[in-house]
């Protein structure tokens, strides 16, 4: 079937399978950094947003996007660098695959919550396992990168 | 500037974070035939007909294989040094079948969704046998896991496949029946542990094809290219010269990918069919197919003095190897050669072992290997001890643990050069403030709290075996290229070598252009395990850094005209003193792209006589609701000596995943059959491991010693940190509620009822 969706700001029209993930699409049509870790809504490396909403891509099936708008980690490139940078800085990403998943959920708790207390950040990311980095310096990052973002508004 | 012991960030780190295509899956060739495995239902059976004809019509369909189209010579996937002792025991599809989910036949067709069609198509057979579970039983049951006679030991580690024995060993240092009948008290135990999943977020991934020259081409997410690359000729039966492996990044490893998991089904795919090949597990297929840690039981006698003198352990262990020998007879040796040597007061110690045979999931290497299981017993005995004699657990280790300038009998009679331990317990004690109150309280809400203790060592590679090696190159414009055969997993080895080289040559780390791995390009090395990158190919770095800082100086003078005996070298410019003679770094590169000159490079290797252990101690913090049995670490205090650090970071980094991975092994992690020997909890909502909410906070300080044989005076890290939180966690709830829990994963429903028990 066909769907027309707007992906990273493009419009455009796809042929998907009724029964095809979100995921499997969304790698098809390019968008690597859209990793697949358990297909079971288990692991939160396939979150992409729908609409503006952090989304688990595996579970949604790919008809659903029609009409809608998905952003990956391909469109928020700028932000993915500055948020990144944190990381980066922290030595909190290792072997970086859960980070495309994580990256996406954790800009969309920045737009939502304004000022996320440690335990919200927590419960926020519940869903994105990291199996290397045992959470603390992805803490510390976000930690940073939020007051960053807090100092730039006020 | 110095940057060794700075936190730089990692050279790919921005590529990561941005989600950039760089692994295995992100890079297959579009034209790849996409590979599915049917798996066996049965954990012991024989194929006794397999029709195909169906699937094969299945339009899109390439091949369907079966164990009548693959070669007949068994072979190992343990990825370790030739020859490997582990067994050769597999075939790449059997016609026996050992364990649920083993394949059964490998359809490659030009879409997934196609391939998983037809393989509903295909028809087995089965003669389904009774399978041998418990391993407690395995040795000598009438049930063997491997009778055919082509199955090959390489090497003596006392392999016996008609008894369901993998390997035994043991070793004693004094006279340990004597010791303990002196002990004034002795306490006798048995612990448990569990296989675990590694749980590396990239499941085992590889594709491959053939390149221009016809040779095979492997892609493949693995920490041992080199060693895959002779698994596979053993495998395919074909020479080694006609493969290559490469190794992209790489989404986690942790040991499960020091095994040749996935990359034989594409690999004997592209042989057959020409075309290339992908194969990618699924979550479920990682976790009931990969290679877990081994299950272990391991019963311990300990003798000490009132005044806490440990003088006696006698440790034996029982492995469950599963139905492949996999690191079988090298994960055992840790669990008694890395755990006795904590104590230094120890009169006497034995080791003794067994690895067996079951029809459940071939286990392999787990961060830690064996040393995490051992740890568990040993801490936890020496916790009872002190128990029973009424002392503080720290306190009994400062008076019995290993200290520098020992020899360690239990750890190959090693000499302990560097060990800062006894700092690392008075800087946890502080930090934790260990003295400063009880090991036990009740809070208001009714919830117990406890604390408890552990220490824990590793090795840097091993000893004899491992060999890291280094090319590095000084190119046009003066940058060094620096190819490295060591894997990175995430771990930064690419950065900390990178680091080491700017220091040895007096230059920036963006100097320094590194490159791993790939088998035609780069230098040998064993590959990144056994806590060997480091230590090991750190060495190869020093002494090829200190080779090519000659190399320039000397072809330096060479072209300015001077003495090279007098000219210098200061990292940007070779000079002579008191002269205006200088020629840059940039120049001299630029000369040697040019006649007359040559490529300035040098490559070498290091392997070491000694594995010199880095040291731990780990405090936990534990909440108890002793209605739910549900216990929290809430804090969690680990101090290192790995020697130098060389990333300050990645070091810290590494250590609280390592934690976490630890509380995951102690309360939450557990792979479980049914009475079938099917896996039951084979997906992560099922096995769970520990997510930011369990993970708790983790505090982690080093308090490093200088190793003299490492660069930098540098050790080992990437294991040792998984195998504290075990017996520290177990030793808290004991603290909190009386109870000794000797079996893991620690579960509520355990905890609850023990509540109940009192
Ligand atoms: S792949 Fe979607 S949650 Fe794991
Ligand atoms: S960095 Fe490896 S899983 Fe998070």
């Amino acid at each position: 079937m066909t769907i027309k969706w707007t992906l990273n700001g493009a419009r455009r029209t796809d042929e998907v399978e009724p029964d095809e993930t979100l995921l499997h699409c969304l790698r098809k049509v390019g968008c690597l950094s859209v990793k697949c870790g358990c297909e079971t809504s288990g692991c939160g490396l396939c979150t992409v947003w729908l609409d503006g909403k952090p989304v688990l891509s595996c579970s949604v099936p790919a008809p659903r996007a029609d009409g809608r708008e998905v952003t990956t980690l391909e469109g928020l490139q700028a932000e993915a660098a500055e948020l990144g940078a944190f990381l980066a800085d922290e030595g909190a990403e290792q072997c970086g695959f859960c980070a495309p998943g994580f990256m996406m959920n954790v800009l969309a708790m920045a737009r939502e919550l304004k000022t996320p207390t440690e335990e919200e950040i927590q419960h926020y990311l519940a869903g994105n396992l990291c199996r290397c980095s045992g959470y603390q310096g992805q803490l510390r990052a976000i930690r940073k990168y939020l007051a960053k973002k807090g100092g730039e508004q006020a | 500037m110095k940057t060794v012991s700075t936190g730089v960030r990692k050279k790919d780190a921005m590529s990561l974070v941005t989600g950039k295509p760089v692994y295995t899956g992100d890079l297959v060739p579009p034209n790849a035939l996409r590979i599915k495995l049917l798996r066996s239902p049965h954990a012991r059976a024989n194929i006794i007909s397999i029709d195909a004809s169906r699937a094969k019509m299945v339009p899109g369909v390439a091949a369907v294989f079966t164990w009548e189209d693959m070669p007949q010579s068994r072979f190992t996937t343990a990825g370790q040094t030739w020859p490997e002792p582990s067994p050769y025991d597999r075939l790449i599809l059997d016609r026996h079948l050992r364990c649920a989910g083993d394949p059964v036949a490998i359809v490659a067709a030009e879409t997934e969704e196609i391939a998983q069609r037809a393989m509903r198509l295909i028809k087995v057979e089965y003669e389904v046998l009774e399978p041998l579970l418990d391993f407690t039983k395995a040795l000598d049951n009438p049930i063997l896991v491997h009778p055919e006679d082509n199955f090959r030991s390489l090497c003596e580690v006392g392999t016996d496949a008609k008894r369901n024995l993998v390997s035994t060993d043991s070793f004693e240092v004094g006279d340990v029946e004597e010791e303990l009948a002196r002990c004034e008290v002795v306490l006798e135990r048995t612990y448990n542990t569990v296989a675990n999943n590694q749980t590396m977020m990239e499941p085992f991934c590889t594709y491959t094809y053939l390149d221009e020259y016809g040779r095979l081409n492997v892609v493949s997410s693995t920490q041992v290219p080199f060693h895959v690359r002779r698994i596979l000729s053993n495998a395919l039966e074909i020479p080694k010269s006609q493969i290559r492996v490469v190794k992209p990044r790489i989404g986690g490893g942790f040991g499960a990918k020091q095994s040749a998991v996935s990359e034989m089904f594409p690999a004997i795919v592209t042989k057959l069919t020409g075309r290339p090949a992908y194969l990618c597990y699924t979550r479920q297929e990682s976790m009931a197919n990969g290679s877990p840690r081994h299950q272990m039981q391991m019963k311990v006698r300990i003798g000490a003095d009132r005044d806490g003198s440990i003088r006696c352990i006698d440790l034996y262990a029982l492995s469950n190897a599963g139905a492949y020998g996999d690191h079988g007879p090298t994960t055992i040796g840790l669990v008694g050669h890395k755990s006795l040597a904590l104590y230094g007061s120890l009169r006497a110690s034995r080791f003794v072992c067994d690895v067996v045979y079951t029809n459940t999931m071939g286990a392999g290497a787990y961060r830690g290997y064996g040393a995490t299981q051992g740890i568990f017993a040993v801490e936890s005995a020496v916790n009872e001890m002190a128990a029973r004699l009424g002392m503080d657990p720290c306190v009994i280790r400062e008076k019995n643990m290993v200290r520098q300038g020992q020899v360690m009998p239990a750890y190959y009679g090693e000499p302990c050069n560097s060990c800062t331990l006894d700092k690392c317990m008075e800087r946890a004690k502080e930090m934790m403030g260990w003295d400063k109150g009880p090991t036990h309280w009740t809070l208001p809400n009714g919830h117990l709290r406890g604390r408890g203790v552990a220490m824990a060592m590793q090795g840097s590679g091993i000893s004899g075996v491992d060999i890291g090696s280094v090319e590095i190159r000084l190119n046009d414009g003066g940058f060094y290229t620096m190819l490295v055969g060591c894997t990175d997993m995430g771990t930064g080895c690419d950065t900390i070598l990178a680091q080491m080289a700017a220091d040895c040559l007096d230059c920036s780390v963006d100097d320094i252009s590194v490159r791993g791995v790939d088998t035609d390009q780069s230098p040998y090395d064993t590959g990144s395990y056994a806590s060997a990158t480091t230590y090991v190919t750190g060495g190869a770095v020093v002494k090829a850094c200190a080779e090519l800082r000659d190399k320039i100086r000397i072809e330096g003078a060479r072209l300015l005209g001077v003495d090279p005996q007098a000219a210098q070298f200061d990292g940007e410019k070779v000079f002579l003193p008191g002269t205006d003679k200088v020629m840059t770094r940039s120049e001299i590169g630029w000369a040697s792209y040019a006649g007359g000159s040559r490529q300035l490079s040098a490559t070498q290797s290091n392997s070491s006589p000694i594995s010199p252990p880095p040291f731990m101690v780990g405090m936990a913090e534990v909440d108890i609701d002793p209605e739910t049995g549900l216990v929290r670490v809430v804090d969690y205090v680990g101090v290192v000596d790995c020697g130098t650090v060389i990333n300050t970071n990645l070091a810290r980094v590494q250590t609280e995943g390592g934690i976490v991975q630890g509380i995951g092994m102690a309360l939450l992690e557990n792979i479980q059959y049914n009475d079938k020997g099917r896996m039951l909890n084979d997906s992560l909502l099922q096995y769970r491991i520990p997510t930011r909410l369990e993970a708790g906070k983790i505090r982690v300080e080093f308090v490093p010693s200088y190793e003299p044989t490492g660069p930098f005076g540098a050790k080992s890290i990437g294991e040792l940190v998984i195998n504290t939180p075990s017996p520290a966690i177990a030793e808290a709830i004991r603290a909190a509620t009386g109870h000794m829990f000797r079996t893991l994963p620690i579960r509520p429903e355990d905890v609850a009822l023990a509540g109940l028990e009192e």
